[in-house]
């Protein structure tokens, strides 16, 4: 029999579930509870487009080293859906476990013989202890927790705090989940052993939060000044609105009167929502709607109206598996081009590209200030593994002498001044015109916004050298772009090498891990993440100075790379594709076996990574 | 003669204002509809409006959408920033502008074809939202930008100029604002400025969802027998409800009308909508009976003009949301952003 793995503080837990049964409580209960011991967790919800019935997975990484990406593998499997029993217990790594209802007996078939097998009779337990319907699909799950407190050597009152607190507006509910608690551990003490699994107390959180990206973009929304956010829900991007909202009534009353300051309205469609973005950007307000892949599509036509006629507003693209509906509650980063070139015409926009939680705060913010600055459109592309999941980061930072930049706005004093207001007049040379709001000025100032072709002082015109000078005020400020937006973040490898790899966004936990391995293998490889588009010079530098260089993106048509090459005439040849598009989040051992056998190095794990 | 710079210089007797301003200090460029284009006669009515109730040109927002009716605000009101924005899109954008800052007054512009087609529902849900605004639809059933297609307000059995008879049934935008919860309801006809001009001043001032419906007949492709919104139709076919004098400042006027046959409404900001009653028994305040009414007349073929239902007491959608008094974009970095402490805060609530 093979042996039964043996870790401490470093393993991947992976709870199969059926969605509505209570279970995502527990789940969180028993990642907070690791995170209190001060061992470092990732957790990763996969779950169905449905309320009631479906499958769920929630896939725990715990890992000493820090490492925050999936790794690939399940060391542990808790299997509590009958439906996706085969397959869960197919992906369980040899040398693992298999935690399951044993209330009614299964044949040997359905298990491994290279697994250890570990049955707790959760419902019989929990069905001896209560009678009311209500308590027994709730409490199983706290059962279940209390038998995988002692399996895997979890500090039993840490769990316990964490029922009081959760329960603290409920403290009636305390007691009885304690009690479901120590059934479940008491069960798990008195006939089974501790698994080979092991969580011991550590240091490795440090002042480190755990929150999700999309509550982190919210709250950067709230500091980076925003006032209107008008949307429509849709997954994965629902919460980020709600996020704002309860934000927004904790820090944006007026500590006098209580009345708010700022207005949030659930708009009938993505078109209606970006229509008040964009309404209330040209009247001076910081704007931004939520939205995914299909939400984008909806709004191309306001996109190109709000590069066209120069609208500063936000859009945080939460992307899903697509095309189409796709795959409406999996992962991707699959809007890229979508969102780059979006709308008819010739049109290209500002990309912010966060690699988690702690940069969807920042850029969540600045992301206004970029908007006010180059007067455009500014996407924020999240993702649904970043946005919905909660992640491990360092705490939010805010300096109290930062200003909220408004850009080139002209005010009712420079108008009496005598400054000669051209809405599209190039001034300085970054392509930036002034604008001014409605209402500046009684006499000066005023202008006819339109997305129709117009000259410097905003009169419509259809010549075509006054149509071309403007498009290419419009190439001029993207330049401009190209100087604001956040550097690429350059990773050198111990030794001179002549391979690069390019990755972004939600990628980057599992990539640091990869980098790491690779690195102990020997195999090195310089990295840049990207953090932007347009894209700084550094990015085509990087390329330039490498023979082979690996792209690493989740979707299928390797956007980013479509970009690179557009967008800086590079050799096709040199980029090299390593994609993962099948949902789940990128894993490291995905990418350091691809990088690895790109580099030519031979690795059996290779295959079929991604497929798992 | 559209290429003709509009002159600048006018009569120095021209009557002014209250604030001084000539009725030539709310006019536009020089429209470049068709010569006797109804949507003309509606600009020239939104000028006279706005000058008689002393609005400052520059605290008005006008917005519009795309078609011919779209293109009008450029005629009118120089002085105002406008936003052209696009097809069938005003109502969100106009709805965004106004959460952005509460103390402009927002005209939106729009089109049959604008509203009651590929706008509808942002249409319906502005209605419903009860945002600040004065929203007219110039109305003459028909696209005239792309040359005479029937648009959604077509009265079903109409003939287009090529005389193709339209089958399907006609949108009344007005019953629908009605439904949909508009706080000021009004129709008129592009040809009856005495009409028009009052209902305009009365929905700039409403606080609400103020809309006009505008018969406003297309010269070019919608003039014709066989038409409902030919100027011969709707003048023949027109009946009014009430004739409207709108009052600032709350004049004791009432002596003028004789007894029973005025209804006087307050609005929020101090003006008083006068209704001198045509039809006997309409109630203008009446939003169920108004509905009741507006459908009756269509069935025996008669175009319902005037105020047809204004509530008083309504409410916008700041008061809805409970907004801050000082406009959105005029908030201090010290109004929005809570700074490192409270951020400190949230982040030991997420350990």
């Amino acid at each position: 029999m093979t042996r039964p793995t043996a870790a401490v503080n470093d393993f991947v837990v992976k709870f199969a579930n059926v969605n509505g049964s209570g279970s995502a409580s527990a789940n969180g209960l028993f990642v907070k509870a690791i995170l209190r011991m001060g061992v470092a967790v990732a957790a990763r919800n996969i779950f169905p487009s449905n309320i009631q019935g479906l499958p769920t997975w929630y896939e725990i990484r715990v890992s000493g080293h820090g490492w925050l990406g999936r790794r690939g593998g399940v060391d542990l499997m808790v299997a509590l859906n009958p439906q996706t029993w085969d397959r869960d217990v197919a992906e369980i790594d040899t040398g693992g476990y298999l935690f399951y209802d044993s209330t009614k007996p299964m044949p040997a078939s359905k298990f491994r013989e290279d697994i250890t097998v570990v049955g707790v009779p959760l419902t019989a337990l929990c069905n001896a202890a209560y009678v009311e319907p209500s308590k027994r699909k709730v409490m199983k799950n706290i059962i279940c927790l209390g038998a995988l407190t002692f399996l895997l050597g979890i500090e039993q009152d840490v769990v316990e705090a964490l029922l009081a607190e959760e329960y603290a507006s409920k403290p009636a509910m305390i007691p009885a989940n304690i009690e479901a608690l120590h059934i479940g551990f008491d069960h798990a003490k008195q006939n089974l052993k501790p698994l080979g699994l092991q969580l011991k107390r550590a240091d490795a959180v440090g002042d480190r939060i755990f929150v999700d990206g999309n509550t982190a973009a919210a709250l950067g929304a709230v500091y980076g000044g925003a006032t209107v956010c008008a949307w429509y829900p849709i997954t994965p991007s629902t919460s980020l609105a709600e996020a704002f909202t309860e934000y927004c009534r904790k820090l944006r009353h007026d500590p006098e009167t209580g009345q708010a300051r700022y207005a949030i309205v659930q708009a009938e469609d993505e078109i209606a929502s970006i229509g008040m973005v964009v309404g209330a950007g040209w009247n001076g307000a910081r704007a931004f709607t939520c939205t995914s892949g299909p939400g984008v599509s909806l709004m191309q036509e306001f996109i190109g109206l709000s590069y066209f006629a120069e609208i500063p507003a936000v859009i945080f693209d939460v992307q899903r598996g697509g095309p189409s509906t796709g795959m409406p509650t999996r992962t991707q980063q699959s809007d890229i081009l979508s969102a780059a070139y979006a709308s008819h015409g010739d049109t290209k926009h500002v990309l912010l590209l966060p690699e988690g939680p702690g940069e969807c705060f920042e850029m969540g913010a600045s992301a206004f200030d970029l908007a006010d600055r180059l007067q455009t459109m500014v996407f924020v592309m999240l993702d649904l593994d970043m946005g919905m999941n909660e992640w491990l980061v360092e705490p939010f930072r805010w300096d109290d002498s930062r200003c909220l930049d408004h850009g080139k706005v002209m005010t009712a004093e420079m108008l009496e001044a005598g400054a000669d207001f051209g809405r599209y007049k190039d001034v300085d040379g970054d392509g930036i015109p002034y604008r001014t709001l409605p209402a500046t000025h009684p006499s000066k100032g005023a202008y006819f916004t339109r997305g129709t072709s117009r000259d410097p002082y905003a009169r419509y015109s259809e010549e075509g050298a006054v149509y071309v000078d403007n498009m290419e005020r419009l190439l001029r400020k993207f330049d401009t772009a190209r100087t604001l937006v956040p550097a690429p973040i350059l990773r050198k490898a111990r030794e001179r090498t002549s391979y690069g790899v390019i990755y972004y966004g939600s990628t980057s936990p599992a990539m640091d891990e990869a980098l790491a391995g690779l690195e102990a293998r020997g195999l090195n490889v310089d990295a840049l993440r990207v953090r932007a588009f347009p894209f700084p010079g550094e990015v085509f530098e990087f390329i330039a100075h490498h023979e082979l260089v690996f792209v690493v993106e989740q979707n299928r048509d390797a956007q980013l790379r479509t970009l690179l090459i557009n967008e800086g005439g590079v050799d096709p040849a040199r980029l090299v594709k390593v994609l993962n598009y099948d949902g789940s989040p990128i894993t490291a051992r995905f990418i350091q076996a691809e990088l690895a056998r790109g580099m030519g190095a031979v690795d059996a794990n290779a295959a079929g990574e991604m497929a798992q | 003669m559209t290429y003709i710079v509009k002159p600048q210089f006018h009569h120095p007797s021209l009557p002014t204002n209250k604030l001084g301003f000539t009725r030539r200090d709310y006019e536009g460029r020089v429209s470049t509809l068709c010569a006797g284009c109804g949507h003309d006669s509606i600009s020239a009515a939104i000028v006279q409006a706005c000058f008689e109730i002393d609005l400052e040109p520059h605290r008005l927002a006008k917005l519009s959408g795309i078609g011919c009716s779209s293109k009008t605000p450029d005629y009118f009101l120089s002085a105002s920033h406008g936003f052209n924005t696009v097809h069938g899109r005003m109502p969100s954008v106009l709805t965004g502008a106004n959460l952005a800052n509460r103390e402009l007054i927002y005209l939106g512009v729009s089109g049959d074809g604008d509203s009651a087609s590929i706008g509808l529902g942002q249409f319906a849900h502005a209605m419903r939202r009860g945002v600040n605004m004065a929203y007219i639809v110039e109305n003459n059933g028909v696209y005239g930008l792309t040359k005479g297609q029937f648009s959604a307000t077509a009265d079903k059995g109409s003939k287009s100029k090529k005389g193709a008879v339209n089958s399907d049934s006609g949108i009344d935008l007005v019953a629908m604002a009605l439904q949909l919860g508009a706080t000021f309801v009004g129709r008129s006809f592009s040809g009856d400025k005495d009409q028009l001009v009052p209902l305009i001043k009365a929905a700039l001032t409403h606080k609400g969802a103020a809309f006009i419906d505008v018969l406003s007949p297309c010269v070019a492709f919608n003039n014709h027998k066989g038409s409902t919104k030919s100027f011969d139709w709707v003048r023949e076919h027109n009946e009014a409800v009430n004739r409207l004098d709108v009052i600032l400042g709350r004049a004791p006027v009432t002596a003028a009308y004789p007894p029973g046959s005025l209804v006087e409404v307050a609005q929020h900001d101090g003006s008083v909508l006068m209704l001198r009653k045509v039809a006997r028994d309409y109630d203008a305040t009446d939003r169920v009976k108004a509905m009741a009414y507006l459908h009756e007349r269509e069935a025996v073929g008669e175009i319902v003009t005037g105020l047809l239902y204004v509530e008083a007491e309504s409410e916008d959608l700041h008061d809805a949301l409970a907004t801050v008094a000082k406009p959105l974009n005029a908030l201090s970095d010290a109004e929005l952003v809570p700074g490192a402490a409270a951020l400190d805060r949230i982040n030991a609530a997420l350990r």
